[in-house]
């Protein structure tokens, strides 16, 4: 699938008609996916469920698909982004199985752990390289978006801000030096 | 007309109107306190606070709905998704910018005492003797020793933590004991308070913030959430503090969605007889009448009705004989500092979250030795030493989730807030060919910062920098957000007070000159901004003031 054939797909994806995503297409394992937004569908959700693990994986603390950053990544793309954002983050759950694809020989949700994270850390690097290049006035890169929401959704989740983190809802005090040993978690808030 | 007929009114319940309501009431004067917004009751209507992040719907975050609803609003530090419902909708309260001007609002009980900074700074003779020395603006007709027992007066009652500097330029008050610094900034506080010799001191920020119980109020609980209102009554505002204790006197008539079209006024007795408003529920007229009219309707809002209250008397205005009405329009010019690394204390952190900074006083043009060829007056900053924990970084996978679930380095910043003299030609006026929804003419706001708040950029940056360096602060960078005015949120001087009634609209009282049953208490009688945040606790003690004087005055039957 080209840039364009993308592009068309994603705006019918906006225009809430349901096509299928290309998981749905190229795997073929699934029924009709369940509309969770007007611009997700859950086989969506799923994607960035396994997206987001890959960049925040389960470890001794829970992971990101446990703190459900793929539905988190839904109502924050629908509300806080705008349409353009939108458009070129759809897009990028597209591009991403077409580049994981042309990396791995597999889709991404085909692809094992391994193969996950070593084609992420490369989409990383190239993120970087293009944020660093990029002119102001122009787009953010869409794994730049994903794992914004990744690490926004995962720290700022329950599982996140009190098990991979410390969360104190009302500390009740200020103490302006209390110890700190290497490895302590960090203050959610 | 009997049952519309009080003692006195109140026009607003932000920090100063909360003051005048229970000043009035505590005195026996039955008080009608007018709110043109809705009602916010103390703590059941700070709904959302309690909250933790994942069970608000976008974590706290700003929705695209939110940037078109309050494209201004929503820009503000202070809003989120919690505090979001204290600032207006701009798309339903217009108002023109000739230049651009954020005016930032909140309509109702309580006004922008809610999501306030806190932050009270007495204000000393550096800032009373100003406009006299360099002939900007027109002299305060009063001094800090006249301020200075309602400072003492209000204070206790606010709540105000600090400590005790024995600084002129900035007076020490009465305070609740000091928030704590953290041992960076302490170790930064030595010294720079050790190497400058010049008068520059880092402090802790003052705050509203009661470290100690305040009647029924607080303590703080140090969740630093302070703007989404407190459910603690951890810090003073109107809904906490000044009108629950208005309330209990029995003597207040709270009433919201009335928006004060027009004070009345009689030429033939030569006072104001009451106030006219509209209804925003129903959009019926109605009148009310009062002995006594305090107007707090914030800077703005306050002149906005001078400008809409006219007469054969004053077809200028309410009491603008001067003409002064709606110019003079001042903020604060900041955004301006500096940030760096501190290396070390590797081994400490922090517990809870402190609603406060460090401060550092004004040390530019306070005495002879100080005094700066470039520009005129000064500025302050406030800022904080911080180990935070990275929000992104290189890499995906294990290794980059042990590197975000531990603290980063420690890190130090200092921001300015810089004086902007009165200037003339920065002013509000109403645009009569253009009406809000309840048919009242928009305020068309004419603003900038000029070549004087321009000149002190440059030190502004450098100073910070060489404070941070010398404090031991490392890769220190500076920066000017360039931030346009209205955005500092401390818009004053439009009705200001004076000597006489040709150059002023108040007296030394917070009287107006030509309509001695008025009262104007809010930001707009400042003859200037000062260098030193926290005007607020400025315009407490002159409300605390002018109502003692008006009430003596209406004893003696002068008013």
């Amino acid at each position: 699938m080209n840039r364009k054939e993308a592009l068309s797909r994603v705006g019918l994806l906006l225009g809430g008609a349901l096509v299928g995503s290309s998981i749905f297409l190229e795997s073929g394992c699934k029924s009709n996916p369940k509309q969770v937004n007007d611009l997700f569908n859950q086989d969506q959700v799923n994607l960035f469920n396994e997206i987001a693990e890959t960049i925040l994986p389960a470890t001794t603390t829970p992971g990101a698909k446990e703190a459900k950053v793929g539905e988190f990544m839904t109502v924050m793309v629908k509300d806080c982004y705008t349409k353009a954002d939108q458009q070129i983050f759809l897009e990028g759950l597209i591009q991403i199985d077409e580049e994981c694809k042309n990396a791995t020989g597999n889709i991404f949700f085909d692809s094992n752990s391994q193969e996950r994270t070593t084609f992420l850390a490369q989409l990383d690097t190239h993120q970087k390289a293009y944020m660093e290049r990029k002119k102001p006035e122009q787009p953010s890169h869409y794994f730049r978006m994903m794992k914004e929401i990744t690490l926004l959704g995962f720290f700022t989740s329950e599982v996140g801000a009190t098990k991979a983190l410390r969360y104190v809802a009302v500390p009740g005090k200020y103490d302006g030096c209390v110890p700190y040993k290497k490895g302590d978690r960090a203050w959610a808030t | 007309m009997k049952n519309n007929t009080y003692d006195a009114i109140v026009v607003g319940t932000g920090i100063s109107g909360g003051w005048a309501a229970k000043e009035l009431c505590e005195k026996g004067l039955k008080t009608l306190v007018l709110e043109r917004g809705r009602n916010i009751e103390h703590v059941k209507d700070y709904t959302d606070t309690t909250k933790d992040p994942w069970e608000l719907d976008h974590c706290g975050r700003t929705t695209q709905e939110d940037r078109i609803n309050s494209p201004i609003q929503s820009k503000i530090y202070a809003w989120n998704e919690v505090s979001k419902k204290f600032f207006v909708n701009d798309l339903e309260n217009p108002y023109e910018q000739v230049k651009p001007f954020e005016w930032i609002r909140g309509n109702h009980v309580g006004g922008r005492s809610i999501m306030w900074g806190r932050q009270c700074y007495r204000r000393s003779d550096v800032d009373f003797e100003a406009n006299a020395k360099d002939g900007h603006g027109v002299d305060w007709p009063i001094r800090y020793k006249d301020l200075a027992p309602w400072y003492d007066y209000v204070e206790p009652f606010v709540g105000v933590s600090g400590s005790l500097e024995g600084l002129f330029q900035l007076p020490d008050g009465k305070f609740l004991p000091p928030m704590e610094m953290n041992c960076v900034e302490k170790e930064v506080a030595k010294r720079i308070n050790r190497k400058f010799t010049d008068g520059r001191k880092m402090i802790i920020g003052r705050t509203a913030n009661h470290t100690r119980q305040v009647g029924n109020r607080g303590p703080c609980q140090f969740r630093n959430k302070c703007h989404e209102g407190c459910p603690f009554s951890g810090y003073f505002c109107s809904n906490s503090a000044t009108l629950p204790a208005a309330a209990n006197t029995g003597n207040m008539t709270l009433r919201p969605f009335s928006i004060v079209q027009e004070v009345m006024y009689d030429k033939e007795k030569g006072r104001a007889t009451g106030v006219r408003i509209i209804d925003a529920e129903t959009l019926e007229t109605h009148e009310y009448y009062a002995t006594i009219i305090f107007l707090n309707a914030s800077t703005l809002g306050t002149t906005a009705i001078l400008l809409n209250s006219v007469s054969d008397a004053f077809p200028e205005g309410l009491g603008n004989g001067s003409g002064q009405v709606g110019h003079n329009l001042m903020d604060m010019h900041y955004g301006m500092g500096a940030s760096g690394d501190y290396d070390g204390f590797e081994d400490s952190y922090t517990y809870g979250r402190r609603p406060t900074g460090i401060f550092i006083p004004q040390f530019r043009n306070i005495n002879e030795q100080t005094k700066q060829k470039e520009y005129l007056r000064g500025f302050t900053y406030q800022g904080g030493a911080n180990r935070g924990r990275a929000g992104l970084a290189d890499g995906i996978g294990v290794q980059l989730k042990e590197q975000l679930t531990e603290p980063g380095n420690w890190t130090m910043g200092i921001m300015a807030w810089a004086e902007h003299l009165p200037y003339y030609e920065n002013k509000v006026t109403l645009n009569k060919n253009k009406k809000d929804k309840f048919g009242m003419p928009i305020l068309s706001i004419d603003c900038e910062f000029k070549e004087n708040e321009k000149a002190m950029t440059k030190d502004i940056m450098n100073s910070a920098a060489e404070m941070l360096e010398e404090g031991g602060v490392k890769n220190v960078k500076t920066y000017d957000n360039q931030l346009t005015p209205g955005f500092c949120i401390h818009e004053t001087g439009t009705a200001r007070m004076g000597h006489d009634l040709k150059t002023s609209v108040l007296n030394k009282w917070n009287q107006m000159h030509e309509v001695k049953n008025v009262f104007i208490t809010d930001g707009s009688a400042m003859c200037s901004s000062g260098c030193t945040p926290g005007p607020s606790i400025t315009y407490m003690a002159l409300t605390a003031r002018a109502v003692d004087y008006a009430v003596r005055e209406l004893k003696k039957g002068n008013i």
